[in-house]
């Protein structure tokens, strides 16, 4: 059996970040200053997005929310790294990437909401965004069936000679399903425009990763599938911008796809409707506090002096003033038309529909449940 | 015009179709090279080599997946699962997502590919080469359902399918893959889905069948004749959506029917036929609506004959609805 080099990139954690904000000089790419405030102001950006939109959910105006906190550094790092192009299968933690790529606030909020200016037409619980004008897919709350599809999206790409990559997201719990190793064992043997990146938090609801798997490490499995494997500090904005947009521009010049493991923790509950004081301890949340993505990020900026306490209010007030306005818009709107409920089954309304449809709308409507 | 069977016309809808729209590709566990276990894909390889002929590696999940995948970025994949059989663990690939791409995005996504999967028993296949596992499909929202039972409609049928919009699973009967041969156009063409045929016209009892099992509901309309009795055998083509229409038009003249599948009876796609008549017309009834299907039991080797609803076991229940 081979034996794999200490310094094996799966068995590793990539980092430029120190936990106290300061960079490996060896590593710090000293990104241009527009891109670090970019980075800084997106993770910012959904952090109070979550906030406000739990405190939403507690307050009986949304029925279910799932934060990313402590998590921002990967869907942030992931935006900022794709083209237009380029597609992305995410899974529950990665809805923020249409934000970084430009997808509007209040479109993506009435998503939550499921009212009658969301593009899924209330289909889908809050949580579950997709759009087509950012290439983000929709998904289900099935666990790892995207990343076979982010493989199938790459090949088809690649048959067609775009220069588009395909990115498939998916939690460390993901990795023990059978459509992960599908994925996996498709990617190695086509070798298509793919990036594939495990958000390991460390929990898949209560269950630890350690209960998932015996590997050392996530990240080591690409080895046995033929692929190109990283693992990431995930709390790490510049580590994980670093890695990811290398594998993308890699798999775009057709070098292949990448495994990415992004080591992070997930600092909230796994949704509104989740506990996790009953399994997991205060002691261990409060050394990944620490370690916060935003935090690391805001050290080394002020270091750079690319942020003051200025330049902090004034990105606070703007996400505020964003955040405010695209509530406002969408906050108040009412359910989908009644008539939606038979749309989009087939592209035309085949006969039993039609009928089901007819006595449907004869009937006098149902009271919606409240949240 | 020339004298083909199923394979070969199935064969030639992929590579006409394959010729037509470069978007459509084939997938699937030993399609390439070898043209797959009954040589269905036989030469398209050679044609069309391995970006669209593509060998997959043995995982039904993947194979549907990457599917998908291909499908929402805009190509038209045709997979195949080897037998019906072995479906099931791209089961959730196909119902939880194909099926829902298009209702879950709010129809910004779709998931235009065609499932072709051999089912069926009749192939000494045993418990695992041998199913109809149609019903799931039917009841999975979004999903078509085709099974065709003759070649003329089968390259017919499988060129619509490849250019309609949704999913599509295309169930072919593997009895029939050699056993019947006809004239079949070598031009391309189309057949509508979701149009039954009456294969057969008669004033007496409306049989309605699919696939392999039509040819016994034929012959056992074929025996019944002798003794008077007047069949009209619906071969229904398209399952999902059905053409109810069809059905009612005939049981309307007919006062009887009889659903014949291989597939087990409970919760079969005739329980859903025949309540769907009966809600229409009821009244036009003067007979208890009748199947004869496979039986509750897994899929046996040995007896094979036993288990599947052929002439024998049809015959009687003819006479019965008959004379009720």
């Amino acid at each position: 059996m081979r034996t794999l080099p200490p310094d094996d990139p799966t068995l590793t954690l990539f980092s430029i970040l120190r936990e106290d904000g300061t960079a490996d000089p060896q590593q710090d790419a000293f990104l241009p200053r527009e891109t670090l405030l970019a980075m800084y102001a997106q993770m910012l950006r959904i952090r109070r997005i979550d906030e406000r939109m739990l405190g939403k959910q507690r307050q009986g105006k949304v029925g279910f929310y799932g934060t990313i906190t402590g998590q921002e550094a990967t869907p942030v790092a992931t935006g900022l790294s794709l083209s237009p192009e380029d597609w992305v299968f995410p899974a529950l933690r990665e809805a923020a990437v249409m934000l970084v790529r430009g997808f509007p606030l209040s479109t993506w909020l009435a998503q939550v909401y499921g009212n009658e200016a969301d593009i899924l037409k209330g289909r889908q619980m809050p949580s579950h965004q997709s759009g087509r004008a950012v290439n983000q897919v929709a998904w289900s709350s099935c666990i790892g069936p995207q990343i076979p599809q982010a493989v199938g999206a790459a090949m088809a790409a690649k048959a067609r000679g775009d220069r588009s990559v395909s990115v498939g997201f998916m939690g460390d719990g993901a990795t023990s399903q059978p459509d992960f190793h599908a994925a996996m064992t498709m990617a190695g043997i086509h070798r298509p425009p793919v990036v594939l990146i495990c958000q390991n938090n460390h929990w898949s609801i209560s269950v630890p990763t350690e209960k998932q798997t015996a590997s050392a490490t996530l990240a080591v499995k690409a080895h046995a599938y033929g692929l190109r494997g990283v693992r990431v500090d995930g709390n790490d904005v510049l580590a994980v911008h670093h890695v990811v947009k290398e594998a993308v521009d890699r798999a775009r010049d057709g070098g292949g796809p990448t495994f990415i493991e992004s080591l992070t923790y997930r600092m909230g509950p796994h949704s509104s409707s989740d506990d996790p004081t009953r399994y997991r301890s205060q002691e261990e949340v409060e050394t990944w506090a620490k370690r916060d993505p935003i935090a690391r990020l805001e050290r080394y900026l002020r270091t750079a002096e690319i942020l003051d306490d200025a330049t902090l209010e004034g990105l606070e007030a703007g996400i505020r003033a964003e955040l405010d306005a695209a509530l406002a818009e969408v906050e108040e709107l009412g359910p989908p038309a009644r008539a939606t409920v038979f749309e989009d089954v087939f592209a035309a309304l085949p006969p039993h529909l039609q009928r089901q449809q007819a006595q449907f709308l004869a009937m006098p409507p149902a009271q919606l449940a409240h949240h | 015009m020339t004298q083909k069977n199923m394979v070969q016309a199935i064969n030639e809808a992929l590579r006409l179709e394959m010729q037509r729209d470069g978007r459509v590709v084939v997938l699937g566990e030993d399609v390439g090279k070898v043209g797959g276990v009954f040589r269905v894909t036989q030469g398209l390889w050679d044609e069309f080599g391995d970006d669209r002929v593509i060998d997959t590696p043995l995982n039904e999940a993947g194979i549907i997946g990457t599917a998908i995948g291909m499908a929402a970025y805009g190509m038209r994949p045709v997979p195949e699962i080897q037998f019906a059989d072995f479906i099931y663990p791209a089961f959730d690939q196909i119902v939880s997502e194909a099926a829902k791409y298009r209702y879950r995005s709010g129809g910004e996504y779709t998931c235009p590919m065609v499932i072709r999967t051999p089912y069926g028993g009749g192939i000494k296949g045993g418990a695992y080469h041998s199913q109809s596992p149609e019903a799931l499909f039917i009841h999975t929202a979004g999903l078509k359902v085709v099974c065709p039972s003759n070649p003329y409609d089968a390259k017919g049928l499988l060129a619509a399918a490849i250019q309609d919009d949704d999913p599509v699973l295309f169930f072919e009967p593997k009895r029939v893959y050699r056993a019947v041969k006809m004239d079949v156009p070598d031009e391309a063409y189309t057949l509508p889905l979701g149009e039954a045929k009456v294969v057969r016209p008669g004033e007496d009892v409306t049989v309605v069948a699919w696939g392999a099992m039509l040819y016994e509901a034929l012959s056992a309309a074929e025996t019944v004749e002798a003794q008077g009795i007047s069949c009209e055998v619906v071969d229904l083509r398209t399952l999902w959506p059905l053409d109810l229409e069809s059905i009612v038009r005939s049981v309307e003249k007919t006062g009887r029917i009889v659903v014949v599948h291989e597939a087990p009876k409970a919760c079969g796609f005739g329980a859903e036929i025949l309540q769907l008549v009966t809600e229409q017309s009821f009244l036009h009834f003067q007979a208890p609506p009748a199947r004869v299907t496979g039986w509750d039991t897994p899929f046996p080797y040995t007896l094979e004959n036993e288990y599947l609803p052929l002439a024998h076991r049809i015959v009687p229940q003819l006479i019965a609805t008959a004379n009720y």
